[in-house]
């Protein structure tokens, strides 16, 4: 029997249909990914596996048995036990996934008491084991930490944790990586291979990023739509795809080896910054977010800067927008001292939803620019918004919706709308398409550099993903706690990095191909016992 | 400072700024006001020389500054008074003396404190119960009858006057029913038993009305923490319903909870006027009313105070359990 048997599964939500028509067998002690990019029904078959579609209004038609239950059937009691006891499921956010009011310990020991019989001071022991088994250092005091006083990398941890609590036969992990940085989610990674091999426990691995599931598992299934594209063993889908779709999802993927069009020949210097430095708060509490930052951009060129959650990249692009007013350090933009705001140096958030105003159109919102300029003509502003809607890649017709009306990667064109109707020379790229699908992170990118040949922009392109720098960028920047530790040539910093630190991020990121991905592995345990 | 206890210290530091604030908006509210003060306490009848002999006795001739301070140091040091024949001592914490009674305004309203303080305090216990329960209950039966029955009666409940309620349980209650006997105020020290007896009907037409605005604040603090990811955690790992409402989501509302409660609370003491008049309660609120009719100043001069200081005290509590209640909560 397996430990999972889905057939012909599909899931209502009123008029539409998340998941249709979908099979699929995982073995005891098998790992199987779910890939598929935002919609495509993922999520709403891992929340199948435990019936937490119960009660919802939701509509599960087909047969789903895990460990044996049969899940649609199953009493609520069966249900209950089922959940947690043989099949645990880790969440993406482990800030949201926990309790803010308990400690952690407290939490696990909840779940383990409402499956084993257990007095408290046992649950609680056993909360503080499997938090050690995790890695949580000192794992008896932690265990009375809260939520909230745990790093991401913890919290995820402690969910893993949670999930090994009552021993169960499945281990569903929906996203469990991705609000992560590089090194940390290579970390769980890690941990989640080392647990399997130990316990022998079927993973369910539910994630957008084809490389994550390439480190993590035998089998994988790429989803669309709710229906299942394309199924087998990780090497072969991975490696020969033989679905358009599939191929098109890999082509999308950027990668850390992928060639980079030549570097234009280097010309004048339009942003120049010497010893940029910012500090928040004072006195004792007083935290140096960006120290002693120096950089040179140049006209046509994208500079790349890298770095992991509070390295200060995203201090540093505020600064050079003016956005933020550095505590030291200066500006010069074209040969000229500058300070504040300069309407020929423009930026592009990470969240292309809260990043525009839901109560105006999005023809006003590209408006703003060229009103600020001066511009009061209608007839002529209407003309031009029309002609950077063109230019993105949308349509003029467009100018009087709202921005929910928009997908995510539309919305992050008409930020990109916005910021050319002001005509910059530079635009700063705060995390442009991180909050994308991979295909539609292609596009868009594609678009960034279309755009920059034409009109000769420079870019600076923040980001954590080490690979989609690698794809834009002719120079890339290092940062780690708020300096610039490496810098050069992309080829250079890629191919031969100096810093133990870029190799440890370079050795974080998952491979596409599996043998790859077992080299990193090696790679970073080596890395990690130095 | 940092930590704990430098948060309440700065936190009990903040209260005392806003009382002397409090106290010196108050002091020019009220003295700075036109009217001859002197002519009304002195009565319609009083002569133009008995009147100036009045604001004499009452330094109404002094500049407001002047007078304040004396009112201040009082506080502290107590304050003498010449009644033009004899020397009054007030001692401190002196708050002045009434104009009327000539007696020291801060024994007035430590004698009407007892009453105010049992009617708040012995309310909030009974709100409390009703309304997170009926919340609770709300919660529990969400989507059914009961549910829909709760929210309209806690609808009902904050829409009608205390004096509607009051009066329909006097009358069926004390009148039809006989169960117990018209309200009359016993203190807690002479017989407890009677000072609960006696307090029952006004604790519970106080409680009913503001046990409304508690089920609904429970309810909704309850249904928002239900429909957040960790709630979705625990019910993925097969924790029941009762221990999901009971202990998460109850958990979430208990910090707006505080917050609201103690700024309910400091305003009961300063006197629930409808309440006392109805039953009969010679609490603050009552006095207080007393007072502003033959505009004996320091009276309400003192009493508004003396309710000021219960709301800052109650918020400056309220702040420290809030932190308790929820740790996240950064401490400035």
């Amino acid at each position: 029997m397996s430990l999972v048997d889905v057939t012909d599964l599909s899931v209502d939500f009123g008029e539409l249909r998340a998941v249709d028509g979908l099979s699929f067998h995982l073995e005891q002690g098998a790992a199987l990914a779910l890939v598929g990019e935002s919609g495509s029904g993922k999520s709403t078959v891992a929340s199948a596996l435990l019936g937490l579609h119960r009660g919802t209004g939701a509509r599960v038609g087909g047969s789903v048995e895990v460990a044996g239950t049969d899940v649609r059937r199953a009493s609520d009691e069966e249900l209950r036990r089922l959940r947690g006891g043989q099949a645990a499921m880790v969440f993406q956010d482990p800030l949201s996934s926990l309790d803010p009011y308990y400690a952690i310990g407290d939490q696990i020991a909840e779940v383990y008491r409402a499956h084993a019989r257990a007095s408290r001071r046992a649950a609680r022991a056993r909360a503080v084991a499997v938090l050690d088994r995790v890695g949580i250092p000192d794992a008896a005091r932690r265990s009375r930490s809260r939520p909230h006083e745990f790093s991401g990398g913890m919290r995820q941890r402690a969910l893993i944790a949670m999930a090994l609590a009552c021993e169960p036969s499945l281990l569903i992990a929906d996203e469990p990586t991705t609000a992560l940085d590089v090194t940390v989610q290579a970390q769980v990674l890690d941990l989640l291979h080392t647990l399997r091999e130990e316990t022998g426990m079927g993973l369910l691995l539910v994630t957008h990023d084809v490389g994550v599931a390439a480190e993590s598992v035998d089998e994988v299934l790429v989803m669309r739509h709710g229906r299942a594209v394309e199924h087998g063993p990780v090497s072969g889908v991975l490696g020969a795809p033989a679905q358009p779709y599939t191929r098109e999802l890999l082509a999308a993927v950027p990668r850390l080896d992928a060639p980079r069009k030549a570097a234009s020949a280097p010309e004048e210097v339009v942003l120049e910054a010497t010893g940029l430095r910012r500090v928040f708060g004072r006195g004792k509490r007083a935290f140096t977010a960006v120290d002693d930052v120096s950089l040179t951009l140049r006209r046509g060129e994208t500079l790349g800067i890298v770095g992991e959650s509070g390295s200060g990249k995203t201090t540093l692009g505020r600064m050079l927008v003016g956005l933020l007013e550095p505590t030291a350090g200066s500006l010069r933009f074209e040969g000229r001292a500058h300070t504040g705001v300069n309407p020929a140096v423009q930026m592009i958030f990470q969240d292309p939803v809260s990043s525009l105003n839901p109560r105006r159109t999005v023809g006003e919102s590209i408006a703003d620019p060229l009103r600020a300029r001066g511009e009061s003509e209608e007839g002529r502003i209407r003309e031009r918004v029309a002609e950077l809607l063109e230019r993105v890649g949308l349509e003029a017709a467009h100018h009087d919706r709202y921005p929910h009306e928009f997908s995510g990667g539309q919305r992050q064109r008409i930020g990109i709308a916005r910021a050319l109707a002001a005509d910059p020379r530079v635009i700063v790229c705060d995390e442009p398409v991180s909050a994308l699908d991979v295909t539609t992170q292609a596009h868009v990118v594609d678009l960034l550099g279309e755009l920059q040949r034409e009109l000769g922009l420079a870019l600076v392109f923040v980001a954590h993903d080490l690979a989609v720098v690698r794809q834009v960028s002719d120079r890339v920047a290092v940062m780690r706690e708020g300096a610039i530790v490496e810098e050069g040539p992309v080829a250079e910093v890629y191919g031969s990095p100096q810093e133990p630190y870029t190799r440890q991020l370079l050795a974080a990121v998952p491979a596409l191909d599996p043998e790859v991905g077992a080299r990193r592995r090696a790679e970073r345990r080596e890395l990690a016992a130095a | 400072m940092s930590g704990f206890g430098g948060f309440v210290l700065r936190r009990a530091l903040g209260a005392v700024v806003t009382l002397f604030a409090l106290s010196v908006i108050i002091y020019v509210v009220f003295y700075a006001t036109p009217g001859n003060v002197a002519q009304i306490t002195c009565g319609p009848r009083c002569s133009p020389e008995q009147v100036h002999q009045v604001a004499q006795q009452l330094r109404l001739d002094d500049p407001l500054y002047v007078r304040y301070w004396h009112f201040l140091s009082g506080l502290v040091a107590g304050q003498d008074f010449s009644t033009g024949t004899s020397v009054q001592h007030c001692p401190a914490p002196c708050l002045g003396l009434s104009y009327q009674s000539d007696q020291p305004v801060t024994d007035l309203i430590l004698a009407k404190l007892p009453v105010t303080g049992s009617l708040a305090l012995g309310a909030m216990v009974l709100w409390l119960v009703i309304g997170i329960g009926t919340g609770v209950l709300s919660v529990w039966r969400r989507g059914r009858l009961t549910e829909r029955l709760l929210t309209g009666l806690t609808l009902v409940g904050t829409a009608t006057p205390v004096f509607v309620i009051g009066l329909v349980l006097m009358i069926v209650v004390c009148g039809q029913l006989q169960l117990l006997p018209f309200p009359q105020y016993v203190a807690f020290t002479d017989d407890p038993e009677q000072w609960a007896w006696n307090l029952l009907l006004p604790w519970l037409s106080l409680a009913l009305i503001e046990s409304a605005t508690y089920a609904r604040l429970t309810r909704a603090a309850m249904l928002e923490t239900l429909a957040e990811d960790h709630v979705r955690t625990f019910r993925a790992y097969g924790i029941g319903e009762r221990a999901i409402i009971g202990r998460h989501a109850l958990r979430g509302a208990v910090a707006p909870l505080i917050a609201v409660n103690a700024n309910n609370l400091g305003v009961l003491f300063g006197g629930a006027v409808l309440t006392e008049t109805l039953f009969g309660l010679p609490g603050i609120g009552q006095a207080l009313v007393g007072a502003v009719k033959v505009v004996d100043l320091p009276v309400v001069v003192g009493m508004v105070l003396v309710t000021g200081f219960f709301v800052v005290l109650a918020n400056a509590v309220a702040d420290v359990l809030y932190a308790v209640a929820d740790r996240r909560v950064v401490l400035t």
